[in-house]
């Protein structure tokens, strides 16, 4: 029996009087990577915020690590990378760092520990504004990893990496999940797909599809992802 | 349970407000060197007169500058914090929302120390501003002061979306203070209902404050003023405790 991270029940968010998500059921299991798949607007990010706890709920269950989302107890078990690199522009990649380890309450050692893991050790002194995109990201990543969360919810974190960096991050994701945490990694790109341990496919605010990407792949009898993807889409429409 | 306030967060996020201030050598050097040019302007103006125009404006200056610039720079750097995702980050880690707050308050009212410091200097030492109470007490006026600038502004940040917007909220809340705090036309002297306004109105008691240490040092009545102003600030942050939000609609 896997031990689930998160389980979602019958989970419905509305935001300014549209329907987001829609009635969504699924688990995330500890020691996985599970992607989360879908094209932008699909509401993929608001699911990950309510992981997170910072989006309210409006109907269904959400549970974390056995709290409801958005416990305080919650606050040092999950990391999360928002779209945005939410780190400080005018401060060095290691004073960010620090700051946030301080809040988190763990040492100066895990902040070293954390820009290796995300290869900016080269970086630590410079002013984050002055990184590009793909490094900012990586900013906020290291972030993320301080508090050696047991769930990491990453929203697009690869968008704009070089594609050898890029592996290297989705080794890195690996070696979490192999650790012990559980991985939720979001993309609009379906070629990440592979990369997965489990997939979410979403759409218009519902799961289309849950299951391991060679699963996807027979059930469908599509050469890829995206293939799968169009002819869920199309059955859904059929149906 | 997160506590309420944790030392180590609050001194974290005051550390890392003067970090990002000290990056910008532009405003840093603005925030200390303005209010001693400001001053400066105020003496010259009234040199060739007869009266004591400046001693009557200059302590009122001394209160409204730390107010306005904290205000402004408070405001615009929370509303920085709250569109660029780092509040919400923060609030999804454990960090207490006094924490937040009383962090921007230290760093500001720190920053108001030495501002202030620099100004009453120029005004005492090099433009002869008389001074009748405590010089010391210019400070801790203005500190209070700078804190209630602080606190007003991290409450109204929460209803700016944009920075346009948050700058805006300077003529909305922070000129009628100016114009009804008694610079202009003395408190008493005022239509009735703007002077019972002008009554609820913080800065009408910071300006009080400055102009009873410069004129008759009784410090009994400075430090009701001073209490008032606190008062204000300390609303000011519960107001913005408010408006930090964990979760968002």
């Amino acid at each position: 029996m896997m031990k689930m991270a998160v389980t979602v029940r019958a989970l419905e968010v509305v935001r300014g009087g549209i329907p987001v998500l829609r009635g969504l059921d699924f688990g995330v299991a500890s020691g996985e990577v599970t992607g989360l798949l879908g094209p932008s607007g699909c509401g993929k990010s608001t699911l990950m915020r309510t992981l997170v706890g910072v989006q309210r709920v409006t109907s269904g269950e959400v549970e974390v690590l056995g709290a409801p989302a958005g416990a305080a107890s919650l606050r040092r078990e999950i990391g999360y990378v928002s779209q945005q690199p939410s780190v400080y522009d005018d401060l060095t990649v290691t004073e960010n760092l620090r700051f946030f380890a301080r809040i988190l309450g763990v040492g100066d050692e895990r902040v070293a520990e954390c820009l290796a893991l995300v290869a900016l050790d080269g970086h630590a002194h410079r002013i984050v504004g002055r990184l590009s995109g793909g490094e900012r990201s990586r900013v906020s990543l290291a972030v993320a990893l301080l508090g050696e969360p047991r769930l990491l919810v990453l929203d697009e974190p690869t968008v704009g990496l070089d594609p050898v960096l890029r592996v290297e991050l989705w080794d890195t994701f690996h070696r979490l999940a192999d650790d012990g945490a559980a991985v939720l990694v979001s993309s609009h790109v379906m070629d990440e797909a592979s990369r997965c341990d489990r997939l979410l496919l979403m759409r218009e605010g519902r799961l289309i599809a849950d299951g391991t990407p060679s699963g996807l792949l027979d059930r469908t009898r599509a050469e890829d992802i995206e293939h799968a993807f169009l002819s869920l889409v199309r059955n859904e429409e059929a149906a | 349970m997160s506590a309420l306030l944790t030392p180590s967060a609050t001194g974290a996020v005051a550390t890392r407000v003067l970090t990002q201030l000290r990056r910008d050598h532009r405003t840093l050097a603005m925030l200390l060197v303005l209010p001693c040019a400001l001053m400066s302007v105020l003496w010259w103006m009234f040199h060739d007169l007869p009266g004591e125009g400046f001693s009557r404006l200059g302590p009122a200056l001394l209160a409204l500058i730390p107010f306005i610039i904290m205000f402004l720079v408070t405001s615009v750097t929370t509303l920085r914090e709250r569109t660029s995702g780092t509040l919400e980050r923060l609030l999804a880690m454990p960090m207490g929302k006094l924490d937040f707050l009383l962090g921007y308050a230290l760093a500001f009212g720190l920053v108001a120390a030495v501002q202030s410091a620099l100004a009453v200097g120029v005004c005492v030492v090099l433009l002869d501003l008389s001074i009748a109470g405590p010089v010391w007490m210019l400070m801790v006026v203005a500190v209070v002061d700078a804190v209630l600038g602080t606190a007003l502004g991290l409450f109204v940040s929460a209803f700016a979306r944009t920075e346009f917007q948050a700058v805006q909220f300077m003529p909305a809340l922070v000129i009628p203070q100016i114009l009804l705090c008694g610079l202009f036309v003395p408190r008493d002297a005022l239509p009735r209902v703007l002077d019972v306004i002008s009554e609820a109105l913080p800065l009408s008691y910071a300006v009080d404050a400055m102009q009873r240490v410069a004129s008759s040092g009784r410090t009994g009545e400075v430090w009701t003023d001073v209490a008032l102003v606190a008062a204000y600030a300390v609303a000011g942050l519960a107001l913005g405790a408010l408006t930090l939000r964990r979760q968002s609609d």
